[in-house]
Order: C-alpha cells, then structure tokens, then sequence
C-alpha cells in the first residue's frame, strides 16, 4: 500500500495502512486497559488515588496516538504543532488560576440555603 | 508570493488552472491553498478546544470541591456502554484516516466507502447515547434543579414500548432518525426512478447512515441489559416497596402517592439495577442503613449529587452536537467522493474534516474517564 | 526602465476599480471582495456606534441633575446596559479588525484576498445576525438591565431579554473568531515574494497579535453564554447558589476572555498609531522590533491578569495578589510602544492634518488611560476605586480616547485609498478638536468624582457630584457633535471630495502602490517589495502628482537617496 509515491506532491503525504491499523490497535489495547484498571483495579489492590492519574495517563497517551498519526502531526509543520499545543497551555492556565481560587466560596455555597436566608455565613 | 508573478512563469499557471478548477482565483498554487487551509483548521480546532475547556474547567473544579458527589454519581453509568462508544469511536477515526489516504491517492470510490463507515460508526454513537439517556431520564437522573432519583420505571405506554420492553423516551428518541430514513429511501427511489443515480447512491448512503443510528440503539439495548442483568424478583419487589424520593433539597418532599402507584408495576427488565457482577459482594437491597453503592438509597446521597449530572449532560450533549455537525461536513463530503473530487494535488477538505473528526475522538478519549471511570 | 504610460496606467486613477467594476446590490451582498467587505462592516459598526451613542446621551441627559426622573431606574440600568453591550460586541471589537482590517491588511501583503474569502463574508453576516439578536433584547420588549457583563445570580433571576442578548454576543463571537482565523491564516500564508516578518509593516503585527487573542478567548466566551442561558432555562446548577453553583465562579469564566477582549480593542488601534506617526512624520519608526515584539507580548500577558476585575468579588487573596502583580507587568510593552512614537515624532517632518491630529490626540488620551488603569490594578487603591466613575472614566479614555481616536484616524488615513477622493482637511482637524475637547470635558471631571467616591451605574447620586455629572454631559454632546461632524466631512468626500492620487503622503507600505481606488484585484502589477517604512523608498512624479517607488520613477527626475537603505 506504500507504493508510488514519487509523483505526488510535496505536500501529498499518504499514510501506510499499516501503520494506521497498528495505531488503531494501539488504541483498542490502551482503551480495554484503562477500562480493567477501572473496574477491576480495588480487587487487584491499586491504592485508590491512583486511579485519576493513572486514567489520565492512559487517556494521554490515547491523545498521543490519534494527534501524531491519526491527524498527521508527527510529519506536520511545526507551527501548526505549536498552535494546537499552545491551546493546552491556555486551557491549563484557565483551570489552574480558577481552581486556586473557587476553593475560597465552597464553605459559603454549601452553608447556602434558600429557606434560610438569614443565617448565610460568610467565611472569612 | 501571493500576486501573479511575471510572464516567466505564467505558462506554469497556465497549466495548473487547466486541471486546476479548484483552485480559487486568490491563491497561486494548490500548495498555497493546501497549507493555508491546513493552518486554517488547526486553528479552528484552537477554538474548539478553548470551547470545550469552559465545561472541562467546571468539571475540574466541582470534582475538587465535591468529591462526594462525584463518587456517588459515577454508579449510574455504565462504563461497559462506554468503553463501547469509545471503541466505535476510535474505529471511525480509523476509517476517517484511512478515507483521507484514499482521497490523498486519487481513489474516490475507496473514500466515500470510507466516509461511509465513518457515518455509520458516528451514528451508532448517537444510539448508545441515546440507550444511555432514554435509560436516565426513566430513573429521573436529569440536571441538578430536576434531578429527582427513582429506581421504579415508568411502564411504557407506546405500542413499541410496550412490545419491546423499552423506555417511552427511547421511542420518542427514535422518531426523528426513523422519519429521516423513510425520508432517505424515498428520496432514493425517486431519485432512481427520475434516472439521477449520483443522487440515488447518495440518498441511499444516508439512509444507511441513519441506519446506524438503529444499530446503536439496539446494541446499546442489548448490553444495557447485559451488563446491568436481569435482577430477581424479590430485589425488584423489594426495591418496590420503599418508593424513596430524592428531590432538590430547596423543595419540600413530595407525597409519595404517585410512587405507589408505580411501585405495583415495577417489573422492568433489567433497567433498573446496577451493575452489581463487577463489585463483588452483592448487596441484599437497598433502603438499609449502611450505604449501597450499587443503588444508592436516595436519600442518603449528597444533596448536590444532581450538579455531576448537569456537567455530564452538559458536556455528552455538547459533544454530540458536536457529532451531529460532523455528519453533516462528511455526507458533503461523500457527496463530493461520488463526483469524483479529490485528486493528489487536492484532497484538502477530506485532510481537514478528517482532523476535525480526530479531534471530536479526542474530546471523548478524556471525556469517557473523565465521566464513566471515576473510582 | 518603465515610460510614462505605465506609470499612467499602474498609478492613475482608474476609470473600472473596485468600487464600480460590478454593480446593483447582489454584487454587494454577495462579494468575496475583502474591500467591499470591510466597507459594509464599516456602515455596519457605524449604525452600531451611532445607536449606542444615543444611548449615552440619553444617560448623561438623565444624569444632569442629582434627582432627575427623566427616566425611570429601571430604564436607566437598560439604558446603560445596552450602551455597553452593543459598544462593546457590536462596535469597538469589530471596528478596527473587521472593518480597517479587511480593507487594508491584504493589500499591505500583496495579496488579492484574504485566505477565505468566503469565511470573511460570513464573519460579516454573522455580525448583522448577532447585532440583530442583541437588539431583539430591546425589541422584544423586555430589555436588558444586567448590565453589559451579565453577572450572576442576578442574570439569572431576572425576567429581560438576557437569552436574546447573550445569544446575540454568542454569533457576534463566532464573527469576530472567524476575522481573527482568517488574518492568521493570510498572514501566515500568503505574504508577497521575499516578504519577511519583519518587512510586515506594524499595523499588520498588531492584527496579527490582536487575531492570536481572538481566536483563543473568544471560544470561552461562547461556552460562558452557552452555560449561562443554560443555567437560566434548565438550571444546571452551575453558576446558582440555590442549586449548589458558585457565581463568582461566572466572573472568572466572563472575565478570561473580557479582559483579553479589550486588548483586541486596543491592540489594532496602537497598530493605526504606528502607522499615522510614521507617515507622517516621513521618519521610519522608531524601535520597530520592540514595537512588533510588544504587541505579541501584550496579547499573551493579557490572558494572565483577568482577576483584577474580581478583587473585591471575593477572590482569594493569593490570586489577587498574582493576578495585580502581572496586571502592572502588562503596563510595560504599552508603554514601550507610546515612548517609540514620541521618539518617532522627534526630528521627523510634522504633517499636522487630521489623520496625525487624531493620533496625537490618542499618545495623549491612551497614556492617561493607560496610567489610570494602574491606579486600579494596584490592590489598595482599587479596594476603593472598584464599581466608582473612577474605572468609568479609565475605560472610556482607553476605549474612546484609545480605539475611537485611532479607528477616526486609520478611516481618515486611508479615505483617499479607498475612495480616490479627499476629504476637507480644515473641517476634519475641527472634528477632531471637538471630538478631543468633547472627550476631555466628558470623562475627565468623573476620575475627579470617582476618586470623590461616586459609584458607577447609579441613576441617582449625591448632589455634591452634580457640577462633575453637568461638566460631564455637556463635554459628552460635543464630542457627540465632533463624531458626527467627522462622518459627515468622510461621507461627502467619499462621493464629492476632489479626486486625488494613489499616495498623497508618500506613505512606503504596500496598498500605496495600487491606484486609488484599487482593482478589484488590488494590484495589476506585482508590488515592488520595500521596507515599510523607508520613505525614500517613494520619490514624486510630477505628471501624475503623487509618490510612487524609485523604480517606477523616470530616472532623470529622481534624486538619490540621503539615506541609505534600511537594513
């Protein structure tokens, strides 16, 4: 499936059936991992903390997989890489700045009750 | 770069406009066009990606300040219909990928069956889902401000429903896709009979698309109840027999009337229970003072537990959208395969629709763990 | 070796251009042109400017007197919040990009279009059918009094046209999501032959860094909108205390793209600065790279301030803290760029007509602007200063002293482009001294009462506040008088002004060396490549009474350069 490549293109950039199918079951394999870990990850003795990371790991890695080869990354130019990516910063820096400051209200939110508004407690 | 360069090189341009209809009168070269076109969807993605970070950042931060309620919540999906979805999914971008080398290569004919099954794979997406939500809205499990827990089923009052023991709000989910396809064949057939077969191969195409739709719903159904099992009598009746109601903590608590009433009829096959195989221990029923996971007594959830049901309607309903428009960019596309558009020096708008369908993958590899495997 | 028939041909004025090379009003509505484009959005933000505008006066009306009751408190907060909302979505984010932008950006490149042309219609259509959901809140009956940043709960809980609104600003951000893609994409893409970066001249930088923010804050803003008309038709429960929802939570979400958004307001303006002062100045700016570095810098440390509008909203006092650290940090590329122009105005050849009255105006009005906002992200002070006329007045000098100053500019600047006709240069300098006057007098004397502790939004006030409020409307009608003046000095020169040349002022970039008004396809020929802002670049011909490249030039009639090129 990898043959005559020599007249197309210099932008024309066909991926070989092969590698996409090994991609693919590169994936299958990772998904029926994260999915075991799940369920069956108390009975063989995973802390449960471990759980999110590891899930998180796995679902990178899943990422890895279809933004290289999938959507052609690995072979792309630089600058489409680098705006994709940047996207992640800014989304990272969105979660994070929000998430150091909404612990600051949850003592008030959960106190918050409609029928009674008078004893609203403020935290300080 | 950009302007028409002097005589030299006009005979050049001469050519390539030729046979090169499709490129647009602004840009000098199909690479020009390729690689701006290129750019231009990467950044598209950009904004789909800081589109979806709103709802990821609401996820974050209700999962740090109410753990409680995500760990309570994550008993009412099922993660075996999910892995499902995501399986589905990834083959889809399979075949996108592999509908975008065959376009890349000239081959139409190979694309537009690649693009095909990328419809189909998307659709049957959309019926598990549909499975999944017809299934949450029977046990009252909506958004935060009606979210109103039952474990006793409305009996089906459709005649589908009724015949094959599913949820009214599945059939109601089911009409639209099931006029679309009456609408797909007709228009298929007429389309043949008036002797425009592009059109007839197109029509029918969608027609099997929606038929996918179809497929979904009824393998949704079927490992629905196998993963979630047929529960004996004597739990269902004892479930029957405690109409519990959780109710938005700001409302009083509802009689329990129309619960008994129900509660006579409670005799749904498997759609109720939860998936008990996979934690062991079975426990007897619920209602008990120690708390179930495997069907919660309602009132003993988090009063705010409805909140991780508002974030997960929220972002599976976006994502299907999001699915939906992605339909419709391919059918244009299957459409185009059947003209015979793409060539080696343009396959542009398969290249570009293709990443946008990777990224919709990509959306739901984080979302599946995200939602379904919270431990 | 070029003769005179070209150069006739190539800079004349040319009998088919784009203005009349198709006709009726398909041609119009259906154009791929960037130029005809960027002229309908220029009617477009027009009619928006001028229907907030009214908006403002009838609020300053109200606000003559300490007790007025020319409106009732109810159509004041409508009043005020449909003045801000259709300003902020409908106006000044599109202005300068999508209108000015449009028209010249292309050009500046040597290219025929922008990358998606059609995307670039759309962005327009987008614009009508958001502008037109915004104003269904008013039409609808039921209007608007959140004011324009949507806080809740109370947005939630109130009965006006807040899903209309916010679905308006939610299309309105697709078509300024879609302007942004395209100029990244052109840029990028389709710059001339040997057109390096930093060959591009600033205005081009400036779009360019203004395009990056676009698309990546605008997107938030979309999901922010979309959770809040969810939240008020389903109740979610997100942004609701009854339902276990944080509504601060609703002001960082609305404030990660707002703050960002008001440097796509100013970015383009500093853009249109660079270019007026070096015009017309004949002197190349000075500091290019700082001036290019800074609009980058700008764009990317504007996504890290957004708290300093949430330091008395209860946010935590370790992200107040980093959040006013980083907000002084952001002060610096801005001032970098206006002490590069003051150094660019020394020693230079002063043209003192109106585009240059309005960019000195702005170095004057953005520099007050901008200082005064130190004022508020310094945490002590601005514990005082927040929901005060104080911030009222920092924006409006930003806004209007800043972006409306630079918008008046640019349009002035490249009327004669676009028209081949020039305007009336003694009645646009007086426009512009009644806009500057009006300015002052208006937005000055509230940092006065701000400081004095008068709050924001209210419809009525102490009456110790009523010389500063008086002062205030006064100032605000002329310099309603002076906009009005300037539109109507640009809209009869559009079709009665004396025809003029390709480039009057001897201005290096690009879009000078098409005719004016330009084909269709902007250039016939390819553009001779120069430095921006290498003056000498142009020299004058006489029989065709404007500047046009050496090259072109007759070679007996040309002097040599005193300078030589510009590495």
């Amino acid at each position: 499936m990898s043959e005559h490549h020599d007249d197309l293109p210099g932008f024309c950039h066909p991926v070989s059936t092969k590698l996409l199918f090994g991609v693919f079951f590169g994936l299958i394999g990772l998904t029926i991992l994260t999915v075991a870990t799940s369920a069956l990850g108390s009975a063989l003795g995973m802390p449960p903390a471990f759980a999110f990371p590891l899930a998180m790991v796995i679902a990178t890695m899943k990422a890895f997989l279809v933004c290289a080869f999938f959507m052609h990354m690995y072979w792309d130019k630089s600058f489409n890489v680098l705006a994709f990516l940047s996207s992640l910063l800014f989304v990272t820096l969105f979660i994070g700045m929000t998430m150091m400051d909404t612990g600051e209200n949850q003592h008030t939110i959960e106190a918050f009750d409609i029928n009674n508004l008078a004893n609203v407690e403020v935290s300080e | 770069m950009a302007v028409a360069d002097s005589h030299d090189t006009h005979d050049d341009h001469h050519d390539l406009h030729d046979h090169g209809e499709f490129i647009a009168h602004h840009f000098d070269s199909a690479e020009q066009q390729f690689d701006s076109g290129k750019l231009g969807i990467w950044l598209f993605l950009v904004t789909e990606v800081l589109f979806f970070s709103g709802l990821f950042v609401a996820y974050s931060l209700y999962r740090t300040n109410n753990p409680v309620v995500f760990e309570q919540a994550h008993v009412f999906l099922n993660k075996y219909l999910g892995g499902l979805n995501t399986i589905v999914l990834l083959f889809s971008s399979l075949t996108m990928a592999l509908g975008v080398r065959s376009a890349q290569l000239g081959r139409n004919k190979n694309c537009s069956i690649y693009i095909l099954i990328t419809m189909v794979c998307a659709t049957m997406f959309l019926g598990v889902k549909a499975v999944e939500y017809s299934h949450k809205w029977d046990m009252g499990i909506l958004v935060r401000s009606a979210f109103d827990l039952t474990y006793t089923h409305p009996v089906p009052t459709t005649e589908i429903g009724k015949s094959l023991h599913i949820s009214d709000y599945l059939v109601y989910l089911c009409v639209i896709p099931a006029l679309l396809i009456a609408g797909f064949v007709v228009a298929s057939v007429i389309s043949k009979l008036i002797n425009k077969n592009m059109l007839a191969k197109f029509m029918m195409a969608m027609a099997i698309t929606v038929g996918g739709y179809f497929l979904g719903v009824g393998i949704g159904v079927i490992f629905m109840n196998a993963t979630e099992g047929e529960t004996g009598s004597s739990h269902a009746s004892a479930i029957a027999e405690q109409p519990l109601r959780l109710l938005a903590s700001t409302q009083d608590d509802h009689s329990a009337d129309d619960h008994n009433k129900a509660a006579g009829d409670s005799k749904h096959d498997g759609e109720h229970a939860h998936n008990e195989e996979h934690f062991g221990a079975h426990a007897a029923n619920g209602g008990e003072a120690s708390f179930d996971a495997h069907h919660p007594d309602p009132s003993k959830l988090d009063r705010d537990i409805g909140i991780f049901f508002s974030i997960y309607y929220c972002m599976t309903g976006l994502h299907a959208i999001h699915i939906i428009a992605g339909i419709i960019a391919l059918g244009w596309l299957y459409w185009r395969s059947l003209l015979g558009h793409w060539r080696t020096d343009y396959f542009g708008p398969v290249d570009y629709v293709g990443l946008y369908w990777h990224l919709v993958d990509l959306i739901w590899i984080y979302l599946f763990p995200l939602l379904y495997l919270i431990d | 070796m070029v003769d005179a028939n070209t150069r006739q041909k190539l800079f004349g004025t040319p009998e088919t251009n784009f203005l009349n090379c198709t006709k009726g009003w398909k041609s119009w509505a259906f154009t791929l042109d960037h130029k005809r484009i960027g002229i309908m959005y220029l009617i477009g933000v027009t009619v928006a400017l001028f229907l907030a505008g009214v908006f403002a006066l009838i609020l300053r009306s109200h606000l003559f007197t300490f007790d007025s009751t020319m409106l009732s408190d109810d159509m004041y907060n409508q009043m005020f919040t449909l003045h801000g909302a259709v300003m902020v979505f409908s106006f000044i984010i599109p202005s300068i990009p999508a209108a000015l932008g449009n028209i010249v950006l292309p050009m500046m490149l040597g290219a025929k279009d922008v990358a998606f042309p059609r995307m670039n219609l759309a962005s327009f259509y987008l614009w009508i059918i958001g502008t037109g959901c915004l104003l269904a809140a008013i039409l609808s009956g039921k209007g608007l009094d959140t004011g324009w940043t949507f806080y809740t709960p109370y947005s939630i809980d109130t009965n006006t046209g807040v899903i209309y609104a916010t679905f308006g600003a939610f299309i309105l951000g697709f078509s300024s999501i879609f302007t942004g893609l395209n100029f990244l994409v052109t840029v990028n893409t389709m710059r001339a032959k040997n057109q390096g970066w930093f060959k591009l001249p600033l205005f081009v930088w400036s779009l360019y860094a203004t395009a990056i923010i676009q698309v990546l804050a605008t997107p938030v803003l979309g999901i922010t909108l979309l959770m809040l008309i969810a939240e008020k038709t389903l109740h979610i429960g997100i942004f609701d205390p009854k339902y276990g929802g944080d509504p601060v939570l609703f002001q960082h979400f609305f404030w990660f793209y707002s703050h960002p958004a008001v440097y796509i307001m100013i970015l383009p303006a500093m853009g249109v600065i660079s270019e007026l002062i070096s015009v017309y100045s004949q002197k190349r700016i000075f500091g290019y790279s700082f001036i290019a570095f800074s609009s980058v810098a700008i764009a990317l440390l504007g996504f890290l301030v957004w708290g300093h509008h949430m330091f008395t909203s209860g946010q935590s006092l370790v992200v107040t803290l980093i959040f006013s650290a980083i907000t002084f940090t952001v002060a610096i590329p801005s001032a970098v760029k206006v002490f590069n122009w003051l150094a660019t105005l020394y020693k230079g050849s002063i043209l003192l007509n109106t585009p240059m009255c309005y960019a000195l105006s702005f170095i004057f009005l953005f520099g007050i602007g901008g200082l005064t906002g130190l004022f508020l992200g310094a945490l002590s002070t601005d514990i005082h200063l927040h929901d005060t006329y104080f911030v009222v007045a920092h924006f409006h000098f930003v806004m209007v002293g800043g972006t409306l100053t630079a918008l008046l500019g640019g349009v002035f600047h490249w009327w004669p482009k676009i028209w081949g006709r020039m305007y009336n240069d003694f009645l646009g300098r007086v426009g512009c001294f009644l806009v500057f006057s009006g300015f002052n007098l208006t937005f000055f004397p509230q940092f006065v009462m701000g400081s004095r502790g008068m709050p924001r939004r209210y419809a009525s006030y102490d009456p110790e506040f009523q010389a500063f409020h008086q002062l205030s409307t006064v100032g605000a009608f002329v310099l309603g008088v002076g906009i009005l003046l300037s539109f109507v000095v640009l809209v009869y020169a559009a079709f009665r002004g004396p025809r003029c040349s390709s480039n009057p002022f001897r201005a290096a970039s690009l879009e000078w060396q098409s005719s004016s008004p330009p084909d269709f396809h902007n250039f016939t020929q390819t553009p001779v490549l120069t430095d921006p802002y290498d003056f000498e670049s142009q020299v004058y011909d006489e029989e065709l009474d404007t500047y046009i490249p050496r090259e072109f030039a007759n070679p007996e009639k040309v002097a040599p350069r005193k300078e030589p090129v510009h590495i």
